[in-house]
C-alpha cells in the first residue's frame, strides 16, 4: 500500500527536523511569455527564443513553440527542461499513432486534454512540471480553430486569446482590444508582433528574437527566428529637460 | 535626549510590538483603504494630460466607486496618487500648502520640480512607510513635465508614465500607441484608452475615467470623462401609490365600514 505523497514529505521532514523539500517548486532555466490568438484561417502563436538562467540570458536561440502533429502546435513558458520532457511524452504518443497507421490523427483538444491530466497529476504529487502551456491547433474535418491553455496546477481553459507570464498583464489588454475572430493573417501577425514588442520593452527576461507559428487547414508552419524594429528615440526619453 | 526627540522623523519604537500583535492573531489589523488604481500621465505638444480611474478598495471590497485620484498641488501642477488613500491625499495636501507659501514668498509661478523635490524628500525621510506612488504632472516656465514618484523616494522624468496595480495594462497601451508631439485630442484619447485598459483588465481598478489637461494657459479638469459602469436600472424615486392599490380584506371592510376621515390629512 503506497502512502500519499504529502504524508511521506511530512514524515521525512519530521525525521530530518528541517523544512519540507522545496527544490521541486522553483524553476532554473525559464522561458518568458507565449501569446496566441485565433484568426480567420486558424490560429497563430508567438514566443521569443530566450531561455533565461535567473537573470542571465543563457540560451538565446531556443525554440519554445513546437509542432506536435500536422494539426497542433505547443508553446511553453516556465522551466525549459520540463517542456523538453513534455515534448518527449507527446512524441511517444505521436509515434504510437504512426505505428497504428489507421489514418487517425490526434486532435488539438485531445492533446490539450492529455496534457491537462499530466499537469494535474504531477501537481497532486507535489512535484509539478513548472510550465504554462499553450495548445493551439486546427481541426481540418470540422474546419474549426482550437486554442487552449494549461498551467502548472492543472487549470485549463479554452479561449480565442491566450497569454502566459508577463504577457497576461501587458499583452492581454492589447490583444483583447485588437482581436477579431475574423481578422486576416497579416492583421493577426501585426497584433502579435505589437504585443511582443511591448513585452520586449517592459519584461526584463525577453530578447528581440521571435518564432511565430500558424496552424491552418494546410497544416503547421513555424517561422525561422526573426527580430522586430524598436523605438528608443522619443524626444523626452533622450532629453527629459526639453522646454518646448 | 530632548534634542533627539525634537529632531522629528518617524519613530519606529512601536513597529516590533505591532508585528508581534499581528502575528499572535489577537488583534484585527485594520485593512488600509488602498486605491488599487490605474493612473497615468503623458506629455503632448502643448502640455500634459493626467488620467486616473475612480475605484477605491479595502481589500477585496470596493469602498468608493467614484473617488477623485487627481489632486491639485498648484494651479498648473496636479498629481495622481496610487497606494494608500490617506497617504496620497495627505502628502499631496501638505506639499500643496508648502508650495503656496513658497509662491507667496518668492512671487514666482511654482515649478513642477519644486513639488517633486518636496515630495521625494518627505517620502524618503519616511523610508517607504508612506505608501504613496504618484504621477506628478504640470506646466511651468521650463515647459511641460511628467514625473513618477515612488514610495521610497526615487523619481523618474519621462514623456509618459503609469502607476498603480493597473500600470502594466496602461503602459502596454502607451508603449503601443505613443508618439512625440501629439495634439490635445490625440493625447486625451490615448490617456482614455490607457485608463480603460486598466479598468477592464485589472481587478484593483474600475469605475469611471477622470482626466486633467494642463497647458500654459491653465488646467482643465474632465471629471468622469467616461462613465462606463453606470447602473442599468434605476428604482423610481418615490412611493406614491394610488388609492385602492391594496385591497382591503373582508374582516377589515367590516371593521372600518363606519369609519370616516375627519381631518384633511391623507396618508401618502
Amino acid at each position: 500500500r503506497r502512502k500519499p505523497a504529502m504524508d511521506l514529505l511530512l514524515a521525512a521532514s519530521e525525521q530530518a527536523k528541517v523544512n519540507p523539500r522545496t527544490q521541486t517548486t522553483s524553476p532554473i532555466v525559464t522561458g518568458a511569455s507565449v501569446l496566441a490568438i485565433t484568426y480567420k484561417d486558424g490560429v497563430m502563436m508567438m514566443a521569443d527564443t530566450l531561455a533565461s538562467y535567473g537573470s542571465m540570458a543563457r540560451y538565446k536561440s531556443v525554440q519554445r513553440v513546437e509542432k506536435v502533429n500536422d494539426g497542433t502546435v505547443l508553446g511553453a513558458s516556465g522551466e525549459f527542461s520540463d517542456f523538453q520532457y513534455i515534448k518527449d511524452l507527446l512524441e511517444d504518443l505521436t509515434d504510437e499513432e504512426f505505428d497504428m497507421d489507421d489514418g487517425c490523427q490526434m486532435l488539438p483538444q485531445q492533446i490539450h486534454s492529455y496534457l491537462s491530466r499530466v499537469m494535474y497529476n504531477r501537481r497532486s504529487k507535489v512535484n509539478p512540471l513548472y510550465n504554462q502551456l499553450v495548445v493551439a491547433g486546427y481541426d481540418s474535418k470540422k474546419s474549426e480553430s482550437y486554442l487552449g491553455a494549461v498551467d502548472m496546477y492543472g487549470s485549463t481553459f479554452k479561449d480565442d486569446i491566450v497569454a502566459t507570464g508577463y504577457g497576461m498583464y501587458l499583452a492581454l489588454p492589447l490583444l483583447r482590444k485588437g482581436h477579431d475572430k475574423k481578422m486576416d493573417e497579416s492583421a493577426a501577425r501585426k497584433l502579435l508582433e505589437k504585443c511582443m514588442t511591448v513585452l520586449f520593452y517592459r519584461d526584463c527576461r525577453t530578447i528581440n528574437k521571435y518564432n511565430i507559428a500558424k496552424v491552418t487547414a494546410s497544416g503547421v508552419e513555424i517561422s525561422k527566428p526573426y527580430s522586430l524594429p524598436t523605438q528608443w528615440g522619443y524626444k523626452r526619453f533622450v532629453n527629459p529637460h526639453l522646454t518646448e | 535626549e530632548a534634542f533627539q526627540k525634537s529632531r522629528g522623523g518617524f519613530s519606529f519604537d512601536l513597529c516590533d510590538r505591532n508585528k508581534n500583535l499581528a502575528q499572535d492573531g489577537k488583534v484585527n489589523v485594520p485593512k488600509t483603504k488602498k486605491t488599487g488604481t490605474t493612473i497615468c500621465g503623458i506629455v503632448f505638444k502643448d502640455g500634459v494630460v493626467l488620467g486616473a480611474d475612480t475605484r477605491a478598495t479595502e481589500g477585496p471590497i470596493v469602498c468608493d466607486k467614484n473617488c477623485e485620484k487627481i489632486h491639485k498641488i498648484a494651479e498648473k501642477i496636479w498629481c495622481c496618487g496610487a497606494g494608500t488613500s490617506a497617504d496620497t491625499e495627505n502628502v499631496t495636501g501638505l506639499i500643496e500648502s508648502q508650495l503656496e507659501l513658497h509662491r507667496l514668498a518668492t512671487g514666482k509661478e511654482p515649478r513642477v520640480i519644486t513639488a517633486l523635490t518636496r515630495l521625494k524628500q518627505r517620502l524618503f525621510q519616511y523610508q517607504g512607510y508612506i505608501s504613496a506612488a504618484l504621477v506628478l504632472g504640470g506646466v511651468d516656465v521650463d515647459g511641460p513635465h511628467i514625473y513618477t514618484v515612488w514610495p521610497h523616494g526615487s523619481t523618474d522624468h519621462l514623456p509618459y508614465a503609469t502607476m498603480g496595480s493597473g500600470s502594466l495594462a496602461a503602459m502596454a497601451v502607451f508603449e503601443a500607441e505613443y508618439k512625440d508631439d501629439m495634439d490635445e485630442k490625440e493625447a486625451v484619447q490615448l490617456v482614455n484608452q490607457a485608463i480603460q485598459a486598466g479598468i477592464w483588465n485589472d481587478l484593483g481598478s474600475g469605475g469611471n475615467v477622470d482626466c486633467m489637461v494642463i497647458t500654459k494657459k491653465g488646467a482643465k479638469m474632465m471629471r468622469n470623462m467616461e462613465t462606463l459602469n453606470d447602473r442599468t436600472f434605476h428604482a423610481e424615486g418615490f412611493y406614491k401609490f394610488p388609492k385602492g392599490t391594496t385591497e382591503l380584506a373582508e374582516e377589515a371592510k367590516k371593521r372600518f365600514a363606519n369609519v370616516s376621515i375627519s381631518s384633511g390629512m391623507e396618508v401618502e
